[in-house]
């Protein structure tokens, strides 16, 4: 008896031993990736902090690095991320609902499932190579803030309507089938019940998704949007810049004072994307229902 | 067969599948009208799937397919043309779990009526008031009108759904195992509610309670293996069951 006593206590110290060393890996690796993410806030913040200014946000891009401004390159990501979420987000929300309310299970279904995850994972310069091809080329929007728009709505389009199909999912069968006994039909019920439980987390999800499009400049750069705009856009057809690619673009440069500005601008960039994403939480916590089941 | 009350459901020859899987056998059977008919039998054997044959639930289900006949009042629920929809407008169905809507009480009520057209106001208003007093509810919630449903305990959550039933006025109710996830208290009460319904409604309700079945029905069912065994008075099938099997199970013995 004592000895199966003796026994069990190793097993146990062991299993503890074990547990422990996988928790300090656990944490290691937290380290890690946490470690990686401030060095580089820091240093962007070191060198770009000091260059923010009113004068740097409120000026055009110029020759000289200290007179040079992040506007045209602001407001042409504003407008730009106000389009593809005018062009995504409904047609995304709409395929999620087809996708998950109203398409039979059938192959062809499936295909189209299969063919919306592989899309989510094609690099954004192929997208690139496609808004080049279908908006700037063929339809002749060419290098315009269209263009541009509907490029990132592409690139978002699989991410929103995975999200939103999983929002979807997770409302639970029992309340349609509650509508529908009462003589619901697919829309109404889809409308009065489904929708406002999964807005929440249809949100969230194109909110995420918007938030990678933001930072995106290579899909930008494959369609040829300038880098050096001295204007505004003033209409859906005008050429346009945007953060990520007047970030490229100064870094590229030779002088220390482009550099600057570049941390400058990755600090903006950081801003907008912390915004919306605060929006995102701000709107799920406000529109989240409390659900007992 | 049952004489008391003219015919509401007529089935003939009911089968169906789910998927290659046949779940219903032949089933020929009729449901009086304004009568409380109860199904019985282990899980598993069909009943559920007959009742949501009944309003065409089944219907949502992929892969569901269903042949025979189902005649309600002498229409085909399952002619080319008829719509499901109209169908659930006059025959509601309340489930195994209650699940009201993530809204207000009032709302839950009012969800019917308002898809079927009916305008918020006084006429709304008297609905809602209406189906929570012939679900024997009112009293408790008539002050917290604008509460969330979800709130409310179980038993009240299933009256709640009774009432978000009887809301659009229909003329049968087909309950699912309403009181299985009941206590008894609530149980009673939602049996003495469906026995002052029967006088407006033909109810169906599927139980795995046989005490249940025996207390509130007038006409009983057992169904075994997707087959209906025996049909007939309640007090027939409990006391004097013509089927070894109806025999068996309600003396529990297998089920």
């Amino acid at each position: 008896m004592s000895l199966q006593t003796a026994a069990l206590e190793r097993v146990i110290v062991r299993r503890r031993y074990a547990d422990r060393l996988f928790r300090i890996c656990a944490v290691l690796m937290l380290l890690i990736a946490i470690g990686t993410l401030a060095t580089l806030l820091v240093d962007v913040f070191m060198a770009g902090a000091g260059r923010l200014s009113w004068q740097f946000v409120s000026s055009f891009p110029s020759r000289k690095p200290e007179q040079a401004g992040a506007l045209s390159a602001i407001v042409g990501t504003l407008y730009m991320m106000t389009l593809t979420a005018l062009f995504a987000f409904p047609i995304g929300v709409a395929s999620a609902i087809y996708l998950e309310e109203y398409a039979r299970r059938t192959w062809y279904a499936r295909v189209i499932e299969v063919n919306i995850a592989n899309l989510a994972g094609v690099p954004s310069i192929i997208y690139g190579l496609l808004g080049l091809e279908l908006f700037v080329r063929a339809m002749r929007f060419d290098r315009s803030l269209l263009s541009g728009s509907l490029t990132m709505a592409l690139l978002v389009l699989p991410i929103i309507i995975i999200s939103s199909r999983e929002a979807l999912r997770s409302v639970p069968g029992s309340l349609r089938e509650g509508s529908y006994a009462l003589g619901a039909s697919r829309w109404q019920t889809i409308w009065h019940q489904v929708l406002p439980l999964a807005f929440p987390g249809i949100l969230t999800g194109s909110i995420l998704a918007f938030s990678r499009a933001i930072g995106e400049a290579s899909p930008l750069i494959t369609i040829g949007a300038l880098t050096y705009i001295a204007f505004l856009p003033d209409s859906l057809l005008s050429p346009f810049t945007a953060l990520p690619i007047q970030i490229f673009n100064w870094v590229s440069r030779p002088q220390a004072g482009f550099h600057v500005n570049a941390a400058a601008a990755i600090l903006v960039l950081l801003v907008i994307l912390l915004l919306m994403n605060a929006a995102a939480v701000y709107l799920r916590q406000r529109y989240q229902k409390r659900l007992s089941f | 067969m049952p004489t008391a009350g003219e015919t509401a459901f007529d089935i003939q020859n009911l089968n169906c599948w789910y998927g290659d899987r046949q779940a219903l056998f032949n089933i020929s059977l009729s449901i009086p009208d304004r009568r409380i008919t109860a199904l019985i039998g282990p899980s598993g054997c069909g009943k559920s799937t007959f009742i949501r044959c009944l309003n065409r639930i089944n219907d949502l289900i992929a892969g569901c397919r269903v042949e025979g006949q189902v005649l309600y009042k002498k229409e085909n629920l399952y002619a080319p043309g008829i719509e499901a929809i109209s169908i659930r407008y006059r025959i509601g169905m309340v489930f195994q779990k209650p699940n009201p809507f993530p809204k207000s009480i009032y709302d839950n009520i009012a969800y019917g009526p308002l898809i079927w057209g009916v305008k918020r106001g006084p006429q709304l208003d008297a609905i809602v008031e209406e189906s929570l007093k012939k679900a024997a509810i009112w009293d408790e919630v008539k002050d917290k009108l604008q509460q969330n449903a979800q709130a409310l305990s179980g038993g009240q959550q299933q009256r709640l759904c009774i009432a978000r039933a009887l809301a659009v006025e229909p003329e049968a109710l087909l309950l699912d195992e309403p009181c299985s996830a009941l206590d008894p208290i609530a149980t009673a009460k939602i049996e003495e509610l469906l026995l002052a319904l029967k006088k407006t409604y033909t109810i169906v309700i599927v139980t795995h309670n046989m005490q249940q079945a025996a207390r509130v029905s007038d006409v009983t069912g057992f169904f075994l293996l997707g087959e209906l065994v025996e049909f007939g008075e309640t007090g027939q099938i409990f006391t004097n069951p013509k089927d070894r099997r109806t025999e068996d199970y309600i003396t529990g013995r297998f089920g």
